[in-house]
């Protein structure tokens, strides 16, 4: 399986230790990355991240870090030629990046 | 919260402004909210129409400020958005029935989701807004509520020390909103994004459109200078990466998008591969020729367009983003040039032989 996904890997760390239980990685991840424990939250499905960092940005203690940013391959490989990574969107009529 | 209520007036002539503060709460000037309307109409439709085929592209802007819908009472809830008519289009037409306030933030005329991505729906932007609209004046309490796809620009305790507003993170899909006003909670499916049949056919026109632009040229000169058999191909090319490709998504083999892409590619293309090696044009070693080339060519034109799709995906991650490319560009260009010059020797073999 490992050998045609290029998704198991990413950016997201967390520490439990510094978590406070406070619960918003849970309410704002749209992956269900984070389950509820008892004393700290729970990272269970860390492939699922699509380092977006709403968690990260969210966290009020820093628990979380994750080098977020779009995955767009229209982008990248654009920004490869121009010198410049950004999104097709807003940049008028490119890609339709991330609509 | 500020009970006492300032004022200043227009300057009198000594170029000083009269301002005065009341201790008495004062009923804000509801009416001179603009009212949205939760039903949308023809013109509503035409301009998601023109959007989602990427017509006028950044023309598709609300004017940014408080909007009531119905009759919002002080209590009445705040919902935040962005001037995106897509956006605040599903916000509205979701409220239909209910009392409440929409803000709009100024996220330049792009979506929820892609604005909190560049952080330009963010922090600062809705903290100042409040302040703008005077929010505090006009509700009692002090809650708002931000889409859930809005979160990667906000950072929720950051706008409650600043604006004193809490943030409460709504439902992902803005259809969810009267089942969340009815029981008040959101479940882990409302939080969770999808992305399904219907969510993929709504991409395909922004791309077809814009892919169609360096299409149409190049269907024509090949069928111009070259056969109107390359032509048809490359037109299959493009519907297998823009259009089938989006469909079949979920249903084709491995994870990666690349290898997803070079599968529906061989599927696509082996008929044609097949029909050229039978067909009655020169010699067996040329249509053998022929036949390799098509096979080599288009799947990796497809696969291309299959990992372009990646940005249009609510999960592909950035990391996994840059290792597939850094695995199939290589792969997907040293096929298709292979193809290519095996094809443009096959040409050249097949008038040596007719000579």
């Amino acid at each position: 399986m490992n050998r045609w996904n290029s998704y198991l890997e990413n950016t997201l760390i967390y520490d439990p230790n510094q978590c406070v239980n406070c619960g918003r990685c849970i309410e704002v991840c749209p992956h269900r990355v984070f389950i509820s424990g008892s004393g700290s939250v729970v990272l269970d499905k860390k492939e699922a991240c699509m380092e977006c960092g709403a968690c990260e940005r969210n966290c009020p203690v820093s628990a979380i870090q994750v080098d977020s940013g779009v995955g767009c391959a229209y982008a990248m490989i654009r920004g490869a030629f121009t010198g410049k990574e950004e999104c097709g969107c807003g940049d008028g009529g490119s890609s339709g990046c991330c609509t | 919260m500020e009970e006492r209520t300032c004022s200043c007036n227009s300057h009198n002539n000594a170029g000083n402004k009269t301002c005065y503060c009341s201790t008495e709460k004062i009923v804000p000037f509801r009416n001179e909210i603009p009212a949205a309307t939760s039903t949308l109409t023809v013109a509503d439709h035409w301009d998601h129409l023109n959007a989602r085929l990427g017509f006028r592209r950044m023309k598709h802007t609300v004017q940014p400020g408080l909007y009531r819908i119905g009759n919002p009472t002080p209590e009445s809830m705040v919902f935040v958005s962005a001037n995106y008519t897509l956006s605040f289009d599903a916000l509205r037409s979701s409220l239909t029935g209910y009392d409440a306030y929409i803000l709009v933030i100024d996220t330049k005329g792009i979506n929820v989701w892609c604005a909190a991505g560049k952080g330009t729906f963010g922090t600062g932007e809705i903290v100042s807004r409040i302040q703008k609209t005077d929010l505090s004046t006009i509700v009692s309490h002090r809650n708002i509520i931000i889409p859930q796809l809005g979160a990667p620009g906000v950072s929720a305790h950051e706008v409650a020390q600043r604006s004193g507003f809490t943030v409460r993170y709504g439902p992902v899909r803005a259809t969810d909103i009267p089942r969340f006003l009815k029981t008040r909670t959101i479940t882990p499916a409302m939080r969770e994004v999808t992305f399904s049949l219907r969510d993929r056919l709504v991409l395909i026109p922004v791309e077809l459109v814009h892919i169609l632009k360096f299409a149409i040229p190049a269907i024509l000169l090949s069928g111009i200078l070259v056969s109107w058999d390359l032509s048809y191909r490359i037109l299959l090319a493009i519907i297998a990466g823009t259009i089938l490709f989006p469909m079949l998504m979920p249903y084709l083999p491995t994870k990666d998008f690349s290898t997803k892409g070079f599968f529906l590619g061989w599927i696509i293309f082996l008929p044609c591969a097949v029909g050229t090696l039978l067909s009655q044009n020169g010699d067996m070693i040329i249509r053998a020729g022929m036949a390799l080339a098509e096979l080599l060519v288009f799947p990796a034109v497809v696969a291309y367009l299959a990992l372009n799709f990646t940005g249009s995906t609510p999960f592909a991650s950035r990391s996994g983003v840059k290792k597939e490319i850094h695995r199939y560009i290589r792969p997907m260009a040293g096929l298709f040039l292979g193809g290519v010059l095996l094809s443009a020797g096959m040409g050249i073999l097949s008038l040596v032989i007719i000579s």
